[in-house]
């Protein structure tokens, strides 16, 4: 799955892994914000733009292929989106579109392979982001892997019980009993989550959720920052103009 | 033992929402320095009983730990004292790395993110899982959830430990590790366990759990014995 | 529909990360009273369960199949509130793990599918969550959280410039219509499921009818911005050209300064890079103040 393999590329030894995870989301925010605002692009900005988002996955040490393969997810919903301009003949402006679509999800992707989850949401709550929220998405995180792992299984119990395809199609009675098996994974969930509240109690929570200090930015974090946004801010002002 | 038991329990019962009666006037003594096993068939109250030795679950009875009776007002002394070991290490470690989890007791109780920090590398430290500190928990094997659960607890400095289940999940090198550690602990600990081997490898007494009550006392051997309790590894489906 | 980065105009972009903002701020601060003890760890793991049980796929013949989506479902089992947080969570999850949708259309699709989708879903059962209507109830939500949030996402497709011709249009509505019913009957089917196995997963939510009102709210919004959309398509960009709006606001989103050169570097291309640089600074620093300053605010 996808979160595996961004681990993986986290744990590489790259120069943009050990920045600061915020400077890495303000950093994407700034090149998204530079990307989406842009006129329509000509070859010199979205060559600017491609070559920025390159030396990301140069500096995070990521394996090129995979995160260009992996980037192009973007593709199918965005060709669905962008059917119209091309059937209409606005070829040219549907792939303006896909280009600035697949040039974000490479972005997303550098930031993702080069930053832990749980530095990236602490990120997220240091730029503004409600606690609450953060928390929340910390915990769905942390048992998305459980959970798709108990739903594996129900899914190979529910088929070797032989309610695969035609056997749902046949008898609809059938659609009752996977309602019934995502139900079971539901109330599964509910006592897991009451499970996880205890644990929590039993080690002193008091209705907060506290972090340990945040690492301290670098002289590399700051360099980093403002090289990332001159940039990005370069390439949106003078070559999106110049072409 | 002529010393003050460290858990003294009298008379527990409690009973579910849904009217079944999982505890049925227990009583128990825990003695400082003990191992005490506590074993039983599924459904006989072992885990419901271990949940009420810190307050998680209240019943009718009484339960007097390190001197404090469980109560409102010292529930916060007691689960600091009473270090508890779930029996799912996933539903234990709940934080994103397991240093932010070694650390979550401490920061709860407001200590300083420094010294906390300190505190569980040592924890860390003392169970053999230094390298792991800033991996995220479903990174580990079974057996390192169980140890970064163990260094959780441990981080609290707490005078007893009590142990639902700890070699569910394990395979038998975990396991064997999972025995050395716990010897080398000086805390009293309580362990709820299906595993006779491992009780057996471990405690100095045992307990058997029946219906909600104690239904005998005495070496492991002697109980495995009595009630046919037939050494296996584990009584679930390994990891 | 997860809207991916690049196809949205700025203006929406930004309407819409404003809204959500808002709305998500709210309804994280509503959840934290609703829930007891503020159980962070409920609201996390049912979204996991989200994700999982998109995993599992019912058969819908002729080789085709469908997933819950579950914004209904969350929305009956935790209440209107920490529903809407649930979801946002699992937005951002999809964004950033997944690649499902973009980081910055974050905000239109939070507001699409997170706010306006689960308020919409839920009209029907905050009326009717008692009577003899209740199933039907679940029914209904579930197809208006899909719709409105779909129709919505097309509308500022459609706002933002992207032409769809009138046959694909048809298509995606009637799309849209089926993959509403499915969600009404799958939620349905779930929900009575789990009201044999464990009713009290339903109890938890207390439903108030003055919610109703939120959800006439989203109503209004979805059908509002399809109109605006369906009579003048171009209407962003004919702003644009008539006052000059759009050109002015997509430069204060990035470059505040950009346009205006700073004197004492005319003309160069720096001078614009660092003005560039200068409006980045200040638009997050004016960020940044107003977000302390709410927060004091309310641990005050």
């Amino acid at each position: 799955m996808h979160h595996v393999v961004l681990d993986e590329w986290g744990r590489r030894p790259g120069w943009l892994q050990k920045r600061d995870a915020r400077v890495k989301l303000v950093a994407l925010l700034g090149y998204l914000i530079a990307l989406g605002t842009a006129p329509p692009l000509a070859l010199p900005a979205a060559a600017g733009f491609g070559a920025l988002a390159a030396a990301g996955v140069v500096l995070g040490k990521l394996p090129a292929g995979a995160v260009a393969l992996r980037a192009a997810l973007v593709l199918p919903i965005g060709l669905f989106l962008a059917a119209g301009l091309l059937l209409g003949g606005a070829a040219l402006r549907a792939g303006d579109l896909l280009v600035r679509s697949y040039l974000s999800a490479v972005a997303v992707l550098v930031v993702m392979g080069t930053t832990p989850m749980a530095g990236l949401l602490r990120a997220m709550e240091s730029l503004g982001v409600p606690r609450f929220l953060v928390v929340v998405l910390h915990f769905l995180y942390r048992y998305l892997f459980v959970l798709s792992e108990q739903a594996q299984h129900m899914r190979l119990a529910v088929r070797s019980r032989g309610l695969d395809r035609a056997g749902l199609r046949r008898c609809p009675s059938l659609w009752k009993a996977a309602g019934g098996a995502l139900a079971v994974l539901f109330a599964r969930s509910l006592a897991r989550a009451e499970a996880i509240h205890r644990a929590m109690l039993a080690r002193g929570y008091r209705g907060q959720v506290l972090w340990l200090r945040a690492a301290r930015m670098r002289p590399g974090d700051w360099l980093f920052l403002a090289v990332a946004l001159t940039l990005c801010a370069a390439v949106r002002v003078v070559l999106a103009h110049a072409g | 033992m002529a010393a003050e038991p460290l858990i003294r329990v009298r008379n527990l019962r409690y009973r579910y929402e849904d009217g079944t009666l999982a505890l049925d006037g227990l009583s128990f003594e825990l003695y400082p320095g003990e191992t005490v096993a506590v074993l039983g068939p599924n459904g006989s109250g072992k885990t419901t009983f271990v949940l009420h030795l810190n307050g998680l679950l209240r019943g009718e009875g009484e339960i007097i730990v390190c001197g404090l009776r469980i109560e409102k007002g010292n529930l916060e002394e007691i689960r600091r004292r009473v270090g508890l070991l779930f029996q799912d290490p996933d539903e234990q470690l709940f934080m994103p790395t397991v240093l932010e989890d070694v650390a979550f007791a401490l920061l709860c109780r407001g200590m300083d993110p420094a010294e906390a920090e300190r505190r569980a590398r040592a924890a860390l430290a003392q169970v053999g899982l230094e390298g792991a500190a800033s991996r995220p928990p479903y990174h580990l094997s079974a057996g390192e959830k169980r140890r970064a659960a163990l260094a959780a607890v441990l981080a609290s400095q707490p005078e007893i430990l009590v142990l639902d289940e700890p070699t569910t999940y394990l395979d038998p090198p975990a396991r064997r590790e999972l025995i050395t550690l716990l010897g080398a602990l000086p805390q009293a600990k309580l362990i709820v366990t299906h595993d006779a081997d491992f009780a057996a490898a471990i405690a100095d007494r045992a307990v058997f759990l029946h219906r909600g009550k104690i239904v005998a006392e005495g070496r492991v051997s002697e109980l495995v014995h009595r009630y046919g309790w037939t050494p296996h590894t584990s009584g679930r489906r390994e990891r | 529909m997860h809207i991916p980065d690049g196809f949205l105009h700025p203006l929406i972009l930004a309407g819409t990360a404003t809204l959500s903002a808002v709305a998500v701020a709210v309804a994280a601060r509503k959840a934290q009273r609703e829930l007891e003890e503020s159980r962070f760890a409920l609201l996390g793991v049912t979204g996991a369960f989200v994700f999982a049980a998109q995993m599992v796929n019912f058969p819908l013949g002729f080789g085709t199949s469908s997933h819950l989506l579950g914004g209904m479902l969350l929305a009956v089992t935790l209440g209107l509130a920490p529903a809407m947080v649930t979801m946002t969570a699992i937005l951002v999850v999809q964004a950033l793990v997944f690649q499902d949708g973009g980081v910055l259309a974050l905000g239109a699709n939070v507001l699409n599918m997170a706010v306006a989708g689960i308020a919409a879903g839920y009209l029907p059962y905050a009326l009717w969550s008692r009577g003899r209507l209740r199933w039907f109830a679940i029914l209904a939500g579930g197809f208006l959280s899909v719709v409105a949030s779909g129709a919505m996402a097309m509308a500022e497709l459609v706002l933002s410039g992207v032409r769809i011709p009138a046959a694909l249009l048809w298509s995606s509505a009637v799309l849209l219509t089926a993959s509403g019913l499915l969600e009404g009957l799958l939620t349905l089917a779930v929900v009575r499921a789990l009201r044999a196995l464990q009713p009290s997963a339903l109890e938890r939510a207390q439903v108030r009818r003055s919610q109703a009102v939120l959800g006439v709210l989203a109503v209004l919004l979805a059908g509002g911005i399809v109109a605006v959309a369906s009579e003048a398509p171009d209407v962003l960009d004919s702003l644009a050209d008539r006052v000059g709006i759009a050109e002015r606001a997509r430069a204060l989103l990035t470059t505040p300064l950009a346009e205006y050169r700073l004197s004492w570097a005319p003309g160069s291309w720096w001078s614009q890079a660092t003005a560039g640089l200068l409006g980045l600074a200040l638009t997050y620093g004016a960020g940044v103040a107003l977000a302390r300053a709410l927060r004091r605010r309310r641990s005050a």
